[in-house]
């Protein structure tokens, strides 16, 4: 595994990989990521992946008794490296997330197929047609990062971004698509709503997705998205 | 219990954060100045990481409703209860019926006020800390307002017996002036270089360590935006997103550097400079809109020795607490 490891100040260890977002090093993070947090040193506080790199973030009050904590914990994550079995590869989920595209759910569906040049139909089409893949979660709770939008349905973000998206609205921002977590400002181009929540604190597993999981985005009714709240 | 009468400027339930989640893009929150909520909590036999109120420039006035031991420590508000100064960094026992009232800082900008037996609030994710955007944990998810009502847990037998030494006789001692002044009278941060140090221009490194910068107006819990000289990145834009650590300080296109702190995003795309020590943050943050401060190169062993220092200066004044609190020390 080919890593580089940078101080992210004095309690954090930062890992990067090869810079690029793709599903070579996807699968590298969270190899390596699972390989770090199955010891579960007591004082490992967190690893976080990004696209292509993981943030380690330990508990520097139990490091007090080494003589270097910084080269301490980076021979212990070198070690891990060495360990990782990247031909095993890693639990990869697939979650389904219905969608009711259009009308007030999706009002910026038009918008988007007159820049794509196709119909507000053939839209809603090869956004389900994605291959999607979660990169990361970020920008807000349970908020992911999903890669794999069909470029011809790209958009850009919108000229005044609105005050207040509520959760569950499904959008399109340049060559990303993504799914808001909880109600925020944003300039998204919003083409539905899913009745799923991605962040619940009211559930056992608060959420709904990880990075590395695939998205299958499928179409419902407005029917089938008030029965499925109720 | 204890009632809100104004909740000052920004008031909220803060503990040590919420570690572990994020993975899912649930940012840390947590109090900004770790250093007071420690001793706040010692003082009153509270658990080092238990939930204090952060109180922010103007402080609130609250009622208490029942008799309360109490530690402020952190930014001097000049508080009263019952229009007698109230002391700082020391146990205090405050009565049913009186009225603690705090003002405008006049030195620093943040403080804590720990209660024994600690704010009684559900834990979210493992932390009674505030996430003030989320709407999550603390006192209904955000700071406090007028006619709140703040409901005590209870007492842990060490809080109940510095509790009953404190109300029978009461104490003239505070945690010493020599102690906390080295820590926040700073105002040269010292910074480990961060990633992507490299890649600033050689102007702009040298700048960094050379020229004054003035905490902006557009400052708060998320961050301090700096104002002063420009600072070129030759990676402009040309960088993924990936984690930050509090007192990672991040530079946007506009060439303004932004530290980040207790309710930084988990993730961070702009370039970083560098990192503020751990030891320097409790300084740092105590800084007011308007103020300057400088940054001082030093390696991440250095950092990690003054941190081991820190925490042995910490474990020394626990014990010399616990020996004015036995009475032993005269």
């Amino acid at each position: 595994m080919n890593v580089t490891y940078h101080p992210l100040g004095d309690q954090a260890v930062l890992i990067h990989f090869r810079q690029e977002v793709s599903s070579e090093v996807l699968a590298e993070v969270q190899c390596l990521k699972n390989e770090i947090q199955q010891e579960q040193p007591d004082w490992l506080y967190e690893a976080v992946p990004a696209y292509a790199s993981l943030a380690v973030h330990y508990d520097l009050t139990k490091l007090l008794h080494k003589e270097d904590p910084y080269q301490y914990v980076v021979s212990f994550l070198k070690e891990k490296a060495v360990n990782v079995n990247q031909d095993a590869g890693f639990e990869q989920r697939t979650v389904k997330i219905p969608v009711c595209y259009g009308g007030e759910l999706g009002p910026d569906l038009e918008e988007v197929a007159q820049h794509a040049g196709v119909s507000a139909d053939e839209v809603i089409k090869r956004h389900q047609n994605g291959d999607y893949t979660v990169y990361m979660l970020g920008f807000a709770p349970g908020f992911p990062y999903i890669g794999g939008l069909d470029p011809s349905i790209a958009a850009p973000r919108k000229d005044n971004p609105r005050t207040a998206i509520p959760a569950g609205s499904v959008g399109i921002a340049g060559k990303q698509t993504g799914v808001y977590s909880i109600e925020t400002p944003g300039g998204w181009q919003i083409i539905g709503r899913t009745p799923e929540k991605l962040f619940d604190l009211n559930r056992e597993e608060s959420f709904l997705l990880r990075a590395g999981d695939r998205i299958e985005f499928y179409a419902i009714t407005d029917k089938e998205f008030e029965e499925w709240q109720t | 219990m204890m009632k809100v009468v104004e909740p000052g400027l920004l008031s909220s339930i803060q503990d040590n954060g919420r570690r572990g989640h994020q993975e899912s893009g649930m940012i840390i929150s947590g109090v900004m100045d770790i250093f007071s909520m420690r001793i706040a909590n010692h003082l009153v036999g509270n658990a080092e990481d238990e939930a204090v109120l952060e109180i922010t420039l103007t402080g609130p006035t609250i009622e208490f409703q029942e008799d309360q031991l109490i530690a402020i420590c952190g930014a001097d508000f000049s508080a009263t209860i019952d229009d007698k100064p109230a002391p700082l960094w020391r146990p205090v026992v405050v009565k049913e019926g009186s009225t603690l009232h705090m003002k405008f800082s006049k030195v620093g900008c943040r403080g804590v006020i720990a209660v024994g037996g600690g704010f009684d609030v559900p834990k979210v994710l493992g932390s009674k800390s505030t996430y003030l955007r989320a709407k999550i944990g603390g006192y209904e998810g955000r700071g406090l307002e007028k006619e709140d009502i703040l409901s005590i847990g209870e007492r842990s037998s060490r809080s109940q017996e510095i509790f009953e030494k404190v109300d029978q006789t009461p104490i003239d001692w505070s945690v010493s002036g020599a102690y906390t002044n080295h820590i926040y009278n700073r105002s040269v941060m010292r910074v480990i270089p961060g990633k992507q140090y490299d890649d600033f221009t050689k102007d702009s490194r040298a700048c960094f360590f050379e020229q004054d910068y003035k905490i902006s107006k557009r400052s708060d819990r998320m961050g301090f935006r700096l104002d002063g000289e420009n600072l070129e990145c030759g990676l402009n834009g040309d960088m993924l997103s990936e984690g930050v650590a509090f007192g990672t300080v991040q530079v946007p296109a506009d060439g303004q550097p932004i530290i980040l702190l207790a309710d930084r995003q988990t993730l961070g795309g702009y370039p970083k400079i560098g990192q503020v020590a751990s030891v320097d943050l409790p300084a740092l943050i105590q800084k007011k809109p308007g103020e300057a401060i400088s940054f001082e190169e030093i390696s991440i062993q250095e950092a990690q020795q003054l941190f081991k220092q820190r925490e042995k200066e910490w474990q020394e004044l626990k014990r010399m607490i616990e020996m004015k609190l036995e009475g032993l020390d005269g």
